[in-house]
């Protein structure tokens, strides 16, 4: 991946242009500098925050992805991860150590994974997961307009994917619709992880640090929530919120980031 | 954990058995023994005797909790997304706990310590946790159990206050999670038990927010701008139309005393629980200690609570429960049946004496309200006596006369443009049911149909009474409905009628 940083650099340097610095790496995706608007926020807090544009992975990491990863890195493989860093179910969809099996096909998104092995698989790569701004300011985005609130068919997909469980066998990462931005899967085929996933806490105010908790788990949370008819925004808060960094889940998976 | 784990090992006796027989159970009545004094110290260090709960679908209750001392219950609640039976050819993702809606039935003792396990399946595609109104601490125990899939939760809590409480999730954005089906009861028996009584039953309300209209067909989605403006398509009885109907109705024998342990989960809206044609004797508040009210009609139920309801059953019959909020009992799934099986007592309902002809106000009144037609214009005079014997009115005079009864009685279920109401009442417009077979439809107003039948290829289950209609009214309003909104299947003469009356039901 440095390679890849470095080919970036050096083609910006050559064409001069502000275009060319905006050359994504293979395989990811430019989202550029903009607003995210955080569901939750302390009374002195902006209303939004800017995100400086950032590269991020067009799909998921798969399964054949993360086996090159545990091929290399023989302590994150099922048999010799440390109890620490991920429980006992981590990736028990597989058939073994180095096998995919029937129920992890290789171009599915890899799940079962804790946060540690994320993070440590991107970091392998030379990449990073993305922050909860950064995802959500993917995500924020429709098929059609770099506002997906003002997409119903973006809205309704979310909705449609909710309305059925997971499936045993999960479907090829990067086959569904891209966005504006050509990221594609972001919020319809499984839960991904962010780099900090628990940093849902009321900032400063730490004698009230129980208060976001309760926000999440009664009907006044909607109170002081930016939008209260987000439905799936307020599903990733509680979804983020219910994790533990070694947590194994089998509908969470990840992808990875990258600064400009 | 380990502790607890090794605790729950350590004993096996489980709660008592399934309702039924509770009359044989001892009670002390309601009284209270006074307030469970508050306990101090660690829930796992706890030296009570330990027992698993029995949870119950709806609309089974566990049997009443014999032991008088507190115990260290252990609840196992599974959470599973499943795909269910809505109504008729309408499938929903409902969220469960237990597997189906509303959630499995908890009995616990006033002073119990309940440990409380959520497990949340690993083909779960969200986190959950559970909120019990019994719970006092933060969240109602939301605040300990936020469970992601393939996880489990534990908490405990002291049972400090008996009654009936509602439990649900918690979990942003609650009212889908709700109305979703993550609701049910948690008793919490007061010391001295409760009276004893005959029938113990579960039923719980709750709304389904499609995105398609009451009655479209196929797997429908939730549609969070109709939670948000609280206009849902379907407002329910134990997760789905129909699940207290026909074969499924709750049933009880004359003379007995039927608990009903009524819920409203929500997420919205006030129910107006009413069972047509019975008084309900007592109603409990929440607390389930005290008699509230005697001699009750309808109980208002707020969305996020309970009532303990109770009832003799003097008489015989099918007896509808219903939100009496009545929009939602005849189009939107709220209705239920009880079965009160045995002798009809003749002083306390005497059923139809008579039905005699009226040409008065009355009659005017249902002309006036009907809705003009073309042939109304011309409106032939109605022979209101019995016919003259060989005279046989016109098709016209009939047919009038049949109109009268239908708007009389029919219309009500039927609806007035004879298309019935979807998964509730079969249309008499275009039944193929009805064209089939002109021997059954006479017998049907005359000795009532009752169980599934199938009409234009949708299954209705439900309960027609005989209607108390002479056999010329029977002839007309056949012929009228057999003549009516594009339905030309013949007409039903006086003698058809008569000759019916001698068929097998």
């Amino acid at each position: 991946m440095t390679r890849h940083l470095t080919a970036a650099l050096v083609l910006g340097a050559c064409l001069a242009g502000p275009a060319a610095a905006g050359q994504p790496p293979a395989g990811m995706a430019l989202v550029p500098e903009g607003d995210y608007a955080p569901l939750f926020r302390a009374k002195d807090d902006p209303a939004t925050v800017r995100v400086p544009a950032f590269y991020i992975d067009v799909r998921q990491v798969t399964n054949a992805d993360f086996l090159g990863f545990v091929r290399a890195n023989p302590n994150w493989r099922r048999s010799q991860v440390s109890p620490l860093f991920a429980e006992s179910g981590y990736l028990g969809d597989w058939s073994g150590d180095l096998e995919l099996g029937p129920r992890a096909p290789s171009d599915s998104p890899v799940v079962l994974v804790s946060w540690f092995a994320a993070r440590a698989y991107a970091r392998w790569r030379g990449l990073r997961l993305p922050s909860t701004a950064e995802w959500e300011r993917a995500a924020s985005a429709g098929f059609t307009s770099a506002n997906g609130a003002a997409d119903p068919a973006y809205r309704e997909a979310i909705l449609a994917w909710l309305s059925v469980p997971t499936p045993p066998v999960l479907p090829a990462a990067g086959s569904g619709r891209p966005d504006v931005y050509g990221v594609r899967d972001l919020t319809d085929l499984v839960w991904e992880w962010v780099d900090d996933f628990n940093a849902m806490m009321p900032g400063g105010d730490s004698a009230d640090n129980s208060g976001l908790d309760r926000d999440l788990v009664c009907g006044a949370g909607g109170a002081n929530a930016r939008d209260f008819t987000d439905y799936p925004a307020f599903m990733r808060v509680a979804f983020r919120s219910s994790l533990g960094a070694a947590y194994v889940v089998p509908n969470l998976g990840f992808r990875c980031a990258k600064s400009l | 954990m380990e502790s607890a784990r090794r605790l729950a090992a350590a004993a096996r006796s489980i709660l008592l058995g399934a309702s039924g027989c509770l009359g044989l159970a001892v009670a002390a009545g309601c009284s209270r023994e006074g307030e469970t004094a508050i306990p101090s110290g660690s829930a796992t260090t706890s030296t009570l005797p330990v027992e698993y709960a029995l949870l119950l679908p709806a609309p089974k209750v566990p049997g009443p909790i014999a032991r008088r001392h507190p115990a260290h219950v252990i609840v196992d609640l599974e959470v599973r997304e499943l795909v269910r039976h809505l109504a008729n050819g309408v499938d929903y993702t409902f969220w469960t706990f237990g597997g189906g809606v509303p959630g499995l039935f908890i009995r616990v003792r006033e002073g119990d310590l309940v440990e409380l396990r959520l497990h949340n399946h690993p083909t779960s595609k969200l986190p959950h946790n559970i909120d019990l109104h019994a719970v006092i601490g933060p969240g109602g125990g939301a605040a300990s159990t936020i469970t992601a899939p393939g996880h489990t939760s534990t908490f405990s809590f002291t049972a400090l206050h008996p009654g009936l409480y509602v439990y649900h999730c918690g979990t942003a954005p609650v009212p889908m999670h709700v109305a979703n089906g993550m609701y049910g009861l948690i008793l919490v028996e007061p010391k001295g038990g409760l009276p004893p009584v005959d029938h113990e039953y579960y039923v719980m309300q709750g709304e389904v927010y499609t995105a398609g209209r009451y009655g479209d067909e196929g797997l429908q989605s939730f549609d969070p701008d109709k939670a948000g403006d609280e206009r849902p398509a379907y407002v329910i009885f134990n997760g789905s139309v129909g699940s207290l109907v026909g074969d499924n109705a709750l049933t009880a024998k004359v003379g007995e005393t039927v608990r009903i342990y009524f819920g409203n989960g929500g997420p919205n809206l006030t129910s107006s629980f009413h069972v047509i044609g019975e008084i309900i004797d007592r109603v409990y508040g929440d607390g389930g200690a005290r008699v509230l009210d005697r001699n009750v009609q309808t109980v208002s139920v707020a969305p996020g609570s309970a009532a303990i309801v109770e009832f003799r059953t003097p008489e015989a019959g099918t007896f509808v429960l219903v939100d009496h909020a009545l929009s939602r009992a005849f189009g939107k799934g709220a209705l239920g049946m009880l079965k009160v099986a045995g002798p009809e007592n003749t002083a306390i309902y005497s059923g139809k004496i008579s039905d005699t002809e009226y040409g008065g106000t009355a009659a005017e009144v249902v002309a006036a309200n009907s809705a003009p037609s073309p042939e109304s214009a011309a409106k032939p005079a109605v022979q209101e006596a019995e016919d003259l014997p060989g005279v046989v009115p016109t098709l016209e005079v009939r047919m009038e006369r049949g109109r009268r009864v239908y708007l009389m009685a029919c219309f009500a279920c039927h609806q007035p443009d004879g298309r019935g109401l979807p998964y509730v009442f079969p249309p008499l417009a275009g039944s193929d049911f009805l064209k089939a077979d002109k021997e059954r439809a006479i017998r049907i107003p005359l000795n009532g149909l009752t169980g599934a039948v199938v009409v234009n290829g949708r299954t209705f289950n439900n309960v027609m009474p005989p209607q108390p209609f002479t056999d010329r009214q029977i002839a007309d309003v056949l012929t009228y409905v057999m003549n009516s909104w594009g339905n030309s299947f013949g007409t039903v003469s006086v003698d058809e009628v008569r000759r019916a009356h001698g068929t097998a039901k």
